[in-house]
């Protein structure tokens, strides 16, 4: 099977075989961190890295492992992977790190992760792997951080609120009420709410699926204006 | 024997794979080490500068602890924690005293209370909670200011029986729709006001004060 294409494995990763909306991996860490923009924000990009650094790292050593022992060695390059993320988050992005909690380390469990891994890494060559760990993160983390805006928004009035976490002091500066509740709609941040509005998401998303197949359905059908034979042969009395 | 082979070989892939893994983690360990033990204290110190500002002491709060057992009457503490001695040339003026309220709606809530001299309350700052999002969360000072009402408090501003939320007809503030939350934070920081009277001499070290 030839190796597919960058705007192929694009599409995929995005859309056609996303994996939040469509394989639907991933979920514990997606329902349980997206209270806000700032933690999926944070939970992306950690997740965004492993994906690449593990991708990577299992395609460049395709060769060398057999097929017997190729799940423990990923799960150990997966492991490594999240574990020097980690780190990194802990001396760096503190505060963050102590949101995120016990989700970081749980990356490693992420199924998409060893689901690329095994599906794809193993079986293709490094720019391409690389590429496909990178808008496989890319479509999850679009998921993440549209889930965290929405329950933000609808839990608690205000987006973008705790930026600075991320990026900095000054970053405090992006929150924006955008309208103000003495009563918050609390289901948005609670589990429930989280189950709820990515539901509606899967729903969209298939629903845009629907009519775009159905437009291209009604195109192809369509006769040409004007193009109906006439009639030629026969008797018409 | 060939099955042996294959085995050896899978071995030994497997524990080299272990080894590079190892040593990636390490190495990040050993480069990374200094950094979050910086910024370990630095999140610390934070919090205790919150209760007493730069301005109203002369000492690294973080450095100047003091540790109290889990079974210390009046704080509810867990576990042996630290409490910090707030000087100002060389005077103790104050303590940060850690405190564990049992009686949390969702279990225990984990505060800190800076105590002065005079036995007012110069602070209260939940650390740890697990109470319900947008109703008991208001004892954090990130989703309310509720938690500076007790600033300047002392055992007998309100008085003993008056440590309880209005509802009670006590003096602080509920929050619509959670009782339980804010009374175990007010309880648990009235009991830390007697830990610190009934224990003035080691806390603030006046004995033998002349004032």
């Amino acid at each position: 099977m030839s190796s597919p294409s960058f705007q192929q494995l694009t599409l995929n990763g995005l859309w056609k075989n996303n994996p939040a909306l469509v394989q639907l991996l991933g979920l514990c860490p997606l329902l349980a961190v997206t209270a806000s923009t700032v933690n999926a924000l944070g939970l992306a990009a950690a997740t965004l890295f492993v994906l690449i650094v593990s991708n990577t790292a299992v395609s460049v050593i395709r060769t060398i492992v057999s097929d017997t022992i190729r799940l423990p060695v990923f799960v150990m390059i997966i492991a490594a992977a999240v574990t020097v993320t980690e780190l990194l988050m802990q001396a760096y992005s503190y505060e963050l790190y102590q949101i995120l909690g016990i989700f970081l380390p749980l990356i490693t469990t992420n199924c998409i992760i060893l689901g690329r891994a095994d599906a794809f890494a193993r079986k293709n060559a490094v720019p391409v792997a690389l590429y496909d760990g990178f808008i496989m993160g890319v479509g999850f983390g679009a998921v993440l951080v549209l889930l965290g805006a929405i329950r933000e928004l609808l839990g608690t009035g205000a987006l973008f609120a705790d930026m600075q976490l991320l990026f900095g002091p000054s970053a405090a500066a992006w929150r924006w009420q955008v309208f103000a509740v003495d009563y918050p709609f609390l289901v948005a941040i609670l589990p429930p709410g989280a189950f709820l509005v990515t539901g509606c998401l899967i729903a969209l998303k298939n629903q845009i699926d629907t009519s775009l197949e159905r437009r291209a359905q009604a195109k192809a059908a369509a006769p040409v204006a004007g193009s109906k034979r006439v009639r030629v042969t026969g008797s018409i009395s | 024997m060939k099955w042996l082979a294959s085995i050896g070989l899978s071995g030994t892939v497997l524990a080299l794979f272990a080894a590079v893994t190892s040593i990636a983690i390490g190495w990040t360990y050993l480069s990374t080490e200094e950094q979050i033990e910086v910024a370990i204290r630095r999140a610390e110190a934070q919090q205790l500068l919150e209760i007493f500002p730069i301005g109203t002491h002369d000492n690294e709060l973080v450095d100047d602890t003091f540790s109290i057992a889990s079974n210390t009457a009046l704080l509810g503490l867990r576990e042996m924690r630290q409490g910090y001695r707030v000087r100002l040339s060389g005077r103790t003026v104050g303590v940060i005293i850690p405190t564990t309220a049992r009686d949390g709606y969702s279990g225990d809530i984990r505060a800190l209370v800076g105590i002065r001299r005079d036995g007012s309350v110069a602070g209260v700052r939940v650390v740890a909670h697990r109470e319900t999002p947008g109703l008991g969360d208001k004892v954090e000072l990130r989703k309310s200011a509720w938690v500076l009402g007790f600033n300047d408090r002392s055992l007998s501003n309100p008085a003993l029986n008056s440590w309880s939320v209005k509802k009670e007809g006590g003096a602080f503030d509920q929050f619509t729709g959670a009782t339980v939350t804010p009374m175990a934070v007010i309880l648990a920081t009235r009991r830390a006001l007697e830990y610190a009277t009934l224990n003035a001499d080691t806390l603030f070290e006046s004995a033998g004060d002349p004032s």
